[in-house]
């Protein structure tokens, strides 16, 4: 499904989790149970040596990924047999895709039923070979704002992004934190309605994705909650939590906007 | 890059371009080079070493810069930039620890919280190093993910700076990284080419026919061939660490020899050559010389070795062992053994440095004793 149609439905729960975590099989099973509980958009991490950008509960999934044999042939294996009628995401670092070459990665995204990439250390300056080769193959380029992202950077951004704009909810690295902050609000009412937004870093509980769609953003993301309820194995509870998240969404579209 | 340190890095570029052409940055800075650092270094004529290989060789001496190497340089510089810029903490990463100990002697001297990051593997084999930094108040922090050495410790930093920015300055130690970083560092580092290509001449009334330097990341190398780049006549020579020679296992590789083995690709926000898998996996390089013991190498090296106009080579541990005792043996100089691979690599084909040849002697080897120990079994 491409990613403009999910949002027709909106807002969205879009969940991350880590390909190959603990292993490969067990990520097309964890994949099809995360979208019956709820989610909308599922983000597929493709495990990579040295994730800047990723707190210490995605590190540790990307350590145990690579430990069992992950690599993007086996990616690409596993994400074709997720048969979802969700949209399925590409969540990597760039040498990854430079390695394989360009073309052939995103059309090997194409043939795995990939519809939308996120590359969070490419920043839209650099983007532009691999947009074009998105482009050509029809495959969303998703990049992402930070709450530091100044005016004239967001202009750039926001015309560049494909499916949604991935808006960084505080500065630092991936990983569930405790509040919201007033920074993630302002961050939301600065992008303007035209394009889907989704807010993702630090979004662990129902009622963060509440708060988050409630300051007007159409999605919110979560993945080191997802990806640490995985680690210790508690399937079911992971269930329940995007259960839970994917309730209080729907339920924060029924009530009044906060005003930031 | 991240997103997050997008705006940071515009910040410090156009921070550091504004400083660069201000005649009261460059004098402050020219006075602690001068008067802290030590600055000038000699340019010294190895008599003994000259006789051994058959041609004059100079020995450029960084080892003699305050803290041990030539990392002082580029710290001062970029300290004195935080500063400018109202920034109240410094981190860094840090290999072999001389990076660290520089950017805790700035900590120090200019009134900076410390905090520098440093692989487990690296604290392990640099007790010294650590022990230097936590006196100068700098706070070490181990790092323990990934391999645990350098290329780790420069992702944690980042990780930090992704958050701390506004009150922080991510002192990166070589001339690789995101942009500022190469060129910054590199134009720190330059003092060391300016200062020999005067001494050279004074001395020679002519340039050398070869220059030699350790490259890890390549600060030291970029530092002493950046002002003889136009000097087509001059060989460039980087000598990056052969390690145990040129295995490689599907995690590993038995060397931080990325001009000689990598492959393209991005590693810490810059196209460059990089020890990797046929995946884009990063990684573990090795090498004896914790300095050297990175899977990356700065873009411009990467260049100027491609155009060939840098000559990439190798020197083993062994070559690099040699060196160490050769210097200490003929000269009374005890190199550092990232510096030890130049020395090592010279020794052993003397032939490429023509008749008139300057060797980077980038650092002190005193923090190094326990590892030759240990090599040799003593």
């Amino acid at each position: 499904m491409r990613i403009s149609e999910a949002f027709l439905r909106k807002p969205l729960l879009i969940a991350y989790i880590c390909a190959g975590d603990p292993n490969p099989k067990a990520t097309i099973e964890l994949a099809k149970r995360i979208a019956v509980a709820g989610a909308d958009i599922i983000e597929l991490g493709l495990p990579h040596s040295d994730p800047i950008a990723d707190g210490p509960t995605i590190q540790a999934a990307v350590q145990r990924a690579i430990a069992a044999g992950m690599n993007t042939d086996i990616y690409f294996e596993t994400v074709a047999a997720i048969n979802l009628d969700i949209p399925k995401i590409f969540m990597g670092y760039y040498n990854m895709i430079y390695a394989r070459g360009l073309d052939k990665f995103v059309s090997d995204c194409i043939n795995s039923g990939i519809s939308g990439l996120i590359v969070p250390d490419l920043p839209p300056e650099e983007a532009g070979p691999l947009r074009e080769a998105c482009f050509k193959h029809g495959v969303d380029l998703i990049f992402l704002v930070a709450p530091n992202t100044t005016p004239e950077r967001m202009e750039i951004i926001l015309d560049q992004t494909s499916g949604f704009v991935y808006l960084v909810a505080r500065v630092g690295v991936t990983g569930a934190r405790s509040d919201l902050l007033q920074d993630t609000k302002s961050l939301i009412a600065r992008v303007p309605g035209s394009v889907p937004k989704a807010v993702g870093f630090g979004i662990s509980t129902p009622g963060q994705a509440s708060e988050v769609i409630r300051a007007g953003a159409d999605a919110a993301i979560v993945g080191s909650a997802c990806v640490d309820l995985i680690a210790k194995g508690e399937i079911e509870r992971l269930e329940q939590l995007v259960r839970d998240m994917k309730a209080a969404i729907i339920g924060a579209k029924s009530k009044a906007p906060i005003v930031c | 890059m991240p997103e997050t340190l997008i705006q940071p890095l515009i910040e410090l570029a156009e921070a550091y371009q504004r400083l660069s052409r201000d005649g009261l940055f460059v004098a402050e800075l020219d006075d602690m080079l001068k008067n802290f650092a030590g600055r000038p270094t000699p340019l010294y004529l190895a008599k003994n070493f000259s006789r051994k290989l058959g041609r004059k060789v100079y020995l450029k001496r960084e080892d003699l810069v305050h803290g041990g190497a030539h990392k002082l340089n580029n710290t001062l510089g970029q300290a004195l930039v935080a500063k400018h810029m109202g920034k109240t903490r410094l981190i860094a990463e840090t290999g072999a620890g001389q990076h660290g100990v520089a950017t805790a002697i700035v900590g120090a001297n200019l009134g900076f919280e410390t905090q520098v990051y440093m692989g487990e593997v690296d604290i392990e084999r640099q007790k010294m190093n650590v022990y230097r930094m936590e006196l100068m108040g700098a706070e070490v922090i181990p790092v323990k993910s990934g391999s645990r050495t350098l290329k780790d410790a420069i992702n944690e930093a980042m990780r930090d700076w992704a958050s701390s920015f506004e009150s922080t300055h991510y002192l990166l130690g070589t001339a690789a990284g995101p942009h500022p970083f190469p060129s910054m560092v590199r134009d720190f580092q330059s003092v060391i080419g300016k200062e020999t290509k005067e001494q050279i001449i004074q001395a020679e009334d002519r340039l050398p026919e070869s220059i030699v330097a350790c490259v890890g990341g390549g600060s030291n190398a970029m530092g002493i061939f950046a002002p003889f780049l136009e000097d087509r006549d001059v060989e460039l020579i980087a000598v990056e660490a052969g390690g145990r020679g040129l295995g490689r296992t599907d995690k590993t590789a038995d060397n931080g020899a990325s001009l000689g083995c990598g492959d393209d690709g991005v590693l810490h926000g810059a196209l460059t050559k990089i020890l990797q898998d046929p995946y884009g996996q990063i990684l573990e390089s090795y090498s004896v010389a914790a300095g050297l013991d990175y899977p990356g190498v700065g873009p411009q090296l990467a260049y100027l070795a491609e155009m060939g106009r840098v000559k990439p080579k190798m020197a083993d541990d062994k070559s690099a062992i040699v060196g160490f005792r050769t210097l200490s043996e003929l000269e009374g100089i005890i190199p550092a053994l990232e510096s030890a691979h130049a020395v090592g690599y010279a020794l052993r084909e003397p032939q490429t440095l023509g008749d008139l040849s300057i060797i980077n002697i980038s650092g002190r080897g005193d923090k190094d004793l326990a590892t030759v120990m240990e090599y040799e079994n003593l």
